[in-house]
């Protein structure tokens, strides 16, 4: 018996030692909130999904935590001054998973992929090329219809990912059963809502920066046992934790916790002029909708729900992101003047709100406080929740009133502003149209350089803020929790996993 | 008997079918677009427009019903809308998992829930049989997501004895596949102990108190022969009835034990699929867990031959 007893203890420690050791093969396991969709670039449309993008495939180019675009893949580029020609130098040496070679050629094939999938998801974030040349080996040449200030950032996310183009001819629009990049991993295997697992990538152009064997994404969806597995040692990250287990995840001496503002937002949209639905009140009179917004007290709507992990807003962009205008800063709460602004528009008694919310725990819990705050100045809202399909199909029908939804976000700010508000917009199912905001939109796209855009911007949310088409409320934050062993890690605003230069010490 | 398993069996056709036309339709009831969700947050219009044309949206249901009802028949149950792996393959994938943890779980209650109600039937009206029916009870109020969760904070975090969640597949490594489904077999087998082990008292009493049972005793049999063998077997009919029908159940998926301990089984693709309004998944699964449920009678039914002679002869 008594040898038994050493046999395993010597065995444990043999295996600790091991452990120990120096270059041991770490094999990381991250918990997402939700499986991933479709793993093919062009197709997908999950948040999730680009979190596993982040590992496997590499963009023409990358941002930095303050949102400036970086190479990656392009290491220079440069636009005509006319705006019509940008002109790419490509990395050299690179190859895809496959051993395929990254050129202009590649470049090439996976613009027009992306241009002419039937299932293609990417259509409209890469309009605006019209033709592609190859001019070198790693150069090229892409032709726009006009000048495009937003193509380089839409670069920066999927439409830029570059898939093997020998293996996306073969595969069609079954590319994402067995996907094929150039990222510092490369796919091994899937098994739905179960894992998807990823082996390091001997050739990739920057191996020295990657210090994991593997990775493997495990869908979790429940926040409290996503935070249990890590905490028994399970899994090693995990992404999204709740802020109410934010205060027990700090407790832990073995986890770590990193955060980062997101690029999106969270709001009220309203039907102004969508259907029948939109000659409301709230459509009709922007005074309602001021009301409303002064009845909020977004800090404390942060405290309560968030426990003040997240940042309140009143603008598209969080008041960290270089776009805010701060010129209009976050209005206090001012219920007289909420009143007021209701008296004059004919409804001193008090008035209805009919708000459809998505029927999960974090949008309830918003539009409850929300509520309560509304009704001290007089005005009654009523929610709906609604399955989230249904939600967006009423609301892009145009069957609301009001609507709680929010925007996950895009680096460039023509992305969470452009096709809300302008005449035609296809995302604008408030149908909001207003001449001037169109005129500042449509020049913001075009403009040469970052300074007047940005004025352009800050013009566009003047009326924004007075019109008040979608009331905005907070931005999310990005939370990420990790074992403490884990090194290096850069939390960004995109809400992505960059495993570049992390590390792992025993 | 041979006879009587094809009657039963070209009953069961009409019932699937009926099946399969009440879950198409009810899909196609359920308010949302689920190309909408699709589409991607950007909703292109000319993406929406080639979807509908992709899944045959844009025909008539009963157009649709009939193309897939003929895939089907065939052998093929469609792509998912969402990951467009094939259901088939997906749910190929799932059954092994599913399988498991209802064998897995099944034990747990067997072993549980029958000893426990013959135990408090033979000793009705004692300080065992209240303590057994308490028991009992609790099991079948206690919600399975809270025992879950509990379970996984001590057994996982504070103790760090097993796997707070996942799953590994017995070809594998089979210890750990064990060891990773013992958890929810042990959170689903309890819910079911608690419901095997009150019927198997009430069964139990009925039998108990019949004539051949005091006839047996009169004759000076033991108290474990009487109980065992001529008590429990005469028992057992409702009780394998009950069992396949809960047997059943558990392939149809545990739906909130596989989503709190993220196992890969068939009620979590169902959940996840209707909640994405995946129509070809949700479908498949229907179909196939329809079958296999009408099967499990089927099984039950079969189990009755075995265990009472007199059945034999007909």
């Amino acid at each position: 018996m008594k040898h038994v007893k050493t046999a395993i203890i010597t065995a444990v420690m043999g295996a600790t030692a091991l452990s120990a050791a120096p270059g041991f093969a770490k094999d990381l396991r991250i918990a997402l909130q939700s499986d991933a969709d479709v793993l093919d670039p062009d197709q997908s449309r999950t948040f999730v999904g680009r979190i596993v993008y982040a590992s496997l495939c590499d963009k023409l180019v990358d941002i930095t935590p303050d949102l400036e675009i970086i190479p990656q893949l392009a290491t220079s580029w440069e636009t005509s001054s006319d705006g019509t020609q940008v002109t790419m130098q490509l990395r050299e040496g690179v190859v895809f998973h496959d051993g395929a070679p990254f050129n202009a050629e590649a470049v090439a094939a996976n613009i027009e992929r992306s241009q002419t999938l039937d299932e293609s998801r990417r259509k409209s974030e890469l309009k605006s090329i019209t033709a592609t040349e190859v001019t070198g080996e790693h150069e090229i040449v892409l032709t726009l219809a006009g000048p495009d200030a937003t193509l380089i950032a839409q670069l920066a996310d999927r439409a830029g990912m570059m898939v093997s183009p020998t293996a996306a001819a073969a595969a069609g629009a079954d590319f994402g059963l067995n996907p094929v990049c150039s990222g510092p991993f490369a796919f091994e295997e899937r098994v739905a809502q179960d894992k998807i697992v990823l082996k390091k990538f001997d050739d990739y152009w920057n191996a020295g920066a990657i210090h994991f064997d593997s990775v493997t994404f495990l869908p979790i969806p429940d926040t409290t046992v996503r935070l249990a597995n890590l905490q028994s040692g399970d899994i090693d990250m995990l992404e999204r934790l709740a802020a109410t287990d934010l205060a027990q995840a700090e407790a832990d001496q073995n986890i770590v916790v990193d955060s980062a503002v997101s690029l999106g937002y969270q709001g009220i949209t309203f039907n102004i002029d969508n259907g029948e639905k939109g000659d409301n009140p709230w459509g009709n009179d922007k005074r309602l909708r001021q009301a409303l917004s002064y009845a909020i007290d977004r800090e404390a709507l942060n405290q309560v729900v968030f426990e003040g992990a997240f940042a309140p807003g009143n603008q598209a962009f969080p008041p960290t992101s270089p776009w805010y205008n701060k010129d209009l800063p976050l209005q206090s709460r001012d219920v007289e003047k909420a009143k007021g602004l209701l008296a004059e528009a004919g409804f001193e008694g008090g008035i209805d709100l009919e708000v459809q919310v998505p029927n999960t725990t974090v949008p309830l819990q918003v539009m409850q406080v929300v509520q309560a705050m509304a009704a001290e100045a007089g005005i009654n809202i009523s929610l709906t929740s609604k399955e989230f399909a249904t939600l967006l199909a009423d609301q892009s029908a145009g069957d609301y009133t009001a609507s709680q939804i929010g925007w996950s976000g895009r680096v460039d700010p023509d992305g969470n502003n452009h096709q809300f508000v302008t005449t035609g917009g296809g995302i604008n199912d408030s149908k909001f149209s207003d001449p001037k905001m169109d005129e500042l939109m449509n020049a913001a796209r075009v403009a040469p350089s970052t300074e007047e855009r940005k004025a352009l911007y800050d013009e566009a949310k003047v009326i924004m803020l007075d019109e008040l088409p979608r009331l905005f409320l907070y931005h999310q934050n990005w939370i990420w929790a990790y074992n403490s062993k884990m090194k290096g890690y850069t939390p960004y605003p995109d809400g992505m996993i960059r495993l570049e230069n992390v590390t792992w010490e025993e | 008997m041979l006879h009587f398993l094809m009657r039963r069996v070209l009953i069961a056709l009409p019932t699937i079918i009926l099946i399969s036309i009440f879950v198409f339709a009810l899909q196609k009831l359920l308010p949302g677009d689920p190309l909408l969700v699709l589409a991607g947050e950007e909703r292109d219009p000319e993406v929406l427009e080639f979807l509908r044309e992709k899944y045959r949206l844009n025909d008539p249901i009963p157009v649709q019903y009939l193309a897939w009802i003929g895939n089907a028949l065939q052998g093929d149950l469609g792509t998912s809308l969402r990951s467009n792996q094939p259901v088939t393959e997906l749910m190929a994938e799932k059954l092994p998992v599913t399988i498991q943890l209802a064998v897995m779980s099944m034990i747990f209650a067997l072993v549980i829930g029958i000893p426990a109600g013959i135990l408090s039937a033979v000793k009705k009206g004692t300080v065992t049989d209240y303590v057994a029916n308490v028991v009992a009870l609790s099991g079948l109020s206690i919600p399975n997501f809270w025992l879950g969760i509990m379970l996984i904070l001590l057994v996982s975090v504070k103790w760090q004895l097993l796997p707070a969640s996942g799953y590994v597949p017995l070809s594998e490594d089979f210890w750990q596949s064990l060891r990773t489904m013992v958890m929810p077999a042990f959170v689903l087998g309890t819910a079911l102990a608690a419901t095997l082990m009150r019927h198997t008292r009430s069964a139990m009493l009925g039998v108990l108190s019949a004539d051949y049972v005091r006839t047996a005793r009169a004759k000076g049999l033991s108290e474990r022969v009487v109980i065992l063998k001529h008590s429990f077997r005469n028992a057992l009919t409702p009780i394998v009835t009950l069992t396949a029908l809960l047997f059943g159940e558990l392939i149809a998926g545990a739906v909130l034990t596989e989503q709190i301990f993220t196992i890969p089984g068939f009620g979590k693709l169902v959940v996840d699929a209707v909640f994405n309004r995946d129509y070809a998944v949700v479908q498949g699964i229907v179909l196939v867990t329809a079958v296999g449920f009408i099967f499990m009678n089927l099984l039950a039914d079969m189990m009755y031959f075995v265990l009472n002679p007199r059945l034999r002869g007909q």
